[in-house]
């Protein structure tokens, strides 16, 4: 891709380390230059430059978040412009309405309507190429686990790739979510956009300082 | 502790299918079995009997459940021949959760398997809990859909299970017992074979190949990443939130837990202990507050008053 892997060497990605899928995301971090954060606290929230959130059990993730406290804060952040990724059970934790499951402790910042396991278990789970309305038509590689599809999106929401009549990815300012999983492949184009992202809400935040 | 020598990147255990499988598309593939177990790292896997028992896992943070009729101590206590679970009680239990369910078939039973995939269980645990079906051959597990995960006690049986299409693998330790001791033991063979792999050249590995019953290729990139190419649990022994960050400081990606929490004085509250104290497994702290007031654990059972161990059961031959 030609690509200069020092471009997003000065950002920080604190990258949610509760459960999942999380070393993955940290080693497409590594590949692409940035630098992956842990976060188990709240604490660690302090000087990072844009969140991820895994794919993993959505339950789990979001029982964690609200017992260890970083809910309410990583919340606000997100919300004053801290630029997130969520894919799998990050999109579930990033959506504002969950069919059938509202009581699920999440961040909800974002304004898509999801369902969960929208596929059926895991025998149903299938890999295939989605077509990606961002990059012109080419073809994104979608690894689906017992996948969440995303059904309505609001209006501030861009749809990035779809699969059929669904959303797969999608974005809302600071905030990019997908349903399937780019960290089990080696493309790096989404986390590059979500890198891109991370780059101008940090220029936002240093404009308004 | 096994030194994770590279960086763990997210194809790592897809690729295991160029070892062991065909490329394909659609479901089933290996890089959907595989991955699934890479979502369930970090995670929590607990026994549970009834659907009750299972809401109160998914409440507690459990990453998944496994549904059984009899949970390994009260097997124990038994000593009949142990069987798959009643399909509707799967059902009931998959009903009352929206977290992946497992279910465990008798080793070799490939018919039990066939009905565990036909109901949709998430995950099968090939396991020596149960009696084994065949005293020789494993199922064939590239034959089927669903994905399977299985118990080792050290790598030559590890690579062996993935050979056969395991997708995900766990120590067996000694199940039904509240003692961790055999986990330990099989953790740190599995870890210390790696170790002692990374010191040898290629004429070397053929041997060791041959040496532990391993396909070579498997080996070799076993070597190669510094860990197992699947992602491995601990299981067997596993009763208190210590026990947990013991095996996850040993290298294991998670944790199952069986009787250790519904065989204890408050499940829910041990139950959410294990959890955090795998997310937090390296905080002394953390793991400290987790420990307190969780009132009795399972009552533990020394090896030497076995009577049978299941790791390594000599009924069957070719582990």
């Amino acid at each position: 891709m030609g690509r200069n892997v020092n471009m997003y060497e000065d950002l920080k990605i604190g990258v949610l380390e509760l459960q999942g899928d999380f070393a993955e995301h940290s080693a497409m971090l590594g590949r692409l230059g940035a630098h992956a954060v842990p976060i188990r606290s709240v604490e660690h929230l302090v000087g990072i430059d844009g969140v991820i959130i895994p794919g993993g059990e959505s339950t789990t993730i979001g029982k964690l978040l609200r017992d260890w406290d970083i809910l309410p804060t990583l919340k606000k952040m997100i919300a004053d412009g801290l630029a997130c990724f969520g894919t799998c059970a990050g999109c579930i934790l990033m959506a504002k309405d969950v069919t059938g499951y509202d009581t699920l402790p999440r961040l909800g910042t974002m304004d898509v309507t999801v369902t969960r396991n929208a596929y059926g278990s895991q025998v149903d789970s299938f890999e295939t190429d989605v077509l990606s309305e961002f990059w012109k038509g080419e073809k994104l590689h979608a690894i689906n686990i017992r996948a969440p599809s995303i059904d309505a999106v609001g209006e501030g929401v861009q749809i990035l790739a779809s699969f059929g009549e669904k959303a797969v990815l999608v974005r809302e300012n600071n905030m990019i979510a997908c349903t399937f999983h780019p960290e089990l492949t080696d493309d790096t184009r989404v986390h590059e956009l979500y890198l891109e992202v991370v780059r101008e809400s940090k220029n936002t935040e240093a404009l308004k300082n | 502790m096994n030194g994770h020598a590279k960086v763990l990147d997210g194809t790592t255990f897809a690729k295991t299918e160029s070892a062991v499988n065909g490329g394909e598309t659609g479901t089933g593939t290996w890089a959907v079995k595989v991955g699934l177990a890479q979502m369930l790292k970090g995670g929590v896997i607990m026994d549970v009997v009834t659907p009750e028992q299972a809401k109160i896992a998914e409440e507690a943070g459990a990453c998944a459940v496994m549904a059984l009729e009899r949970i390994p101590a009260d097997i124990r206590k038994n000593g009949e021949v142990a069987r798959m679970s009643d399909p509707e009680m799967i059902e009931g239990i998959k009903a009352a959760v929206s977290i992946p369910v497992m279910a465990k078939a008798r080793i070799g039973h490939f018919v039990e398997a066939q009905i565990l995939e036909a109901i949709g269980v998430d995950y099968i645990d090939e396991s020596e809990v149960l009696t084994p079906a065949d005293e020789v051959h494993h199922i064939n597990k590239h034959n089927y859909s669903v994905p399977f995960v299985c118990g080792c006690r050290n790598l030559g049986e590890a690579l062996r299970r993935i050979n056969e299409g395991a997708a995900f693998i766990r120590t067996k330790g000694e199940a039904g017992t509240g003692n961790i001791v055999e986990a330990v033991r099989h953790a740190r063979s599995v870890n210390g074979e790696i170790r002692k792999l990374k010191g040898m050249d290629e004429d070397e590995l053929y041997n060791y190949a041959k040496t532990i019953g391993a396909p070579f290729a498997l080996v070799k990139q076993t070597r190669d990443l510094g860990r197992l190419p699947v992602v491995q649990f601990a299981a067997g022994g596993v009763a208190t939130p210590a026990d947990a960050a013991l095996m996850m400081q040993l290298g294991m990606d998670g944790v199952f837990v069986g009787s250790g929490i519904f065989k204890s004085e408050n499940p829910k509250k041990r139950a959410e202990a294990i959890v955090k104290s795998v997310t937090h497994y390296k905080d002394g702290k953390v793991l400290a507050e987790v420990s307190k007031n969780l009132g009795s654990a399972m009552v533990g059972i020394e090896m030497d008053s076995l009577v049978q161990k299941w790791a390594g059961d000599a009924r069957h031959q070719a582990a």
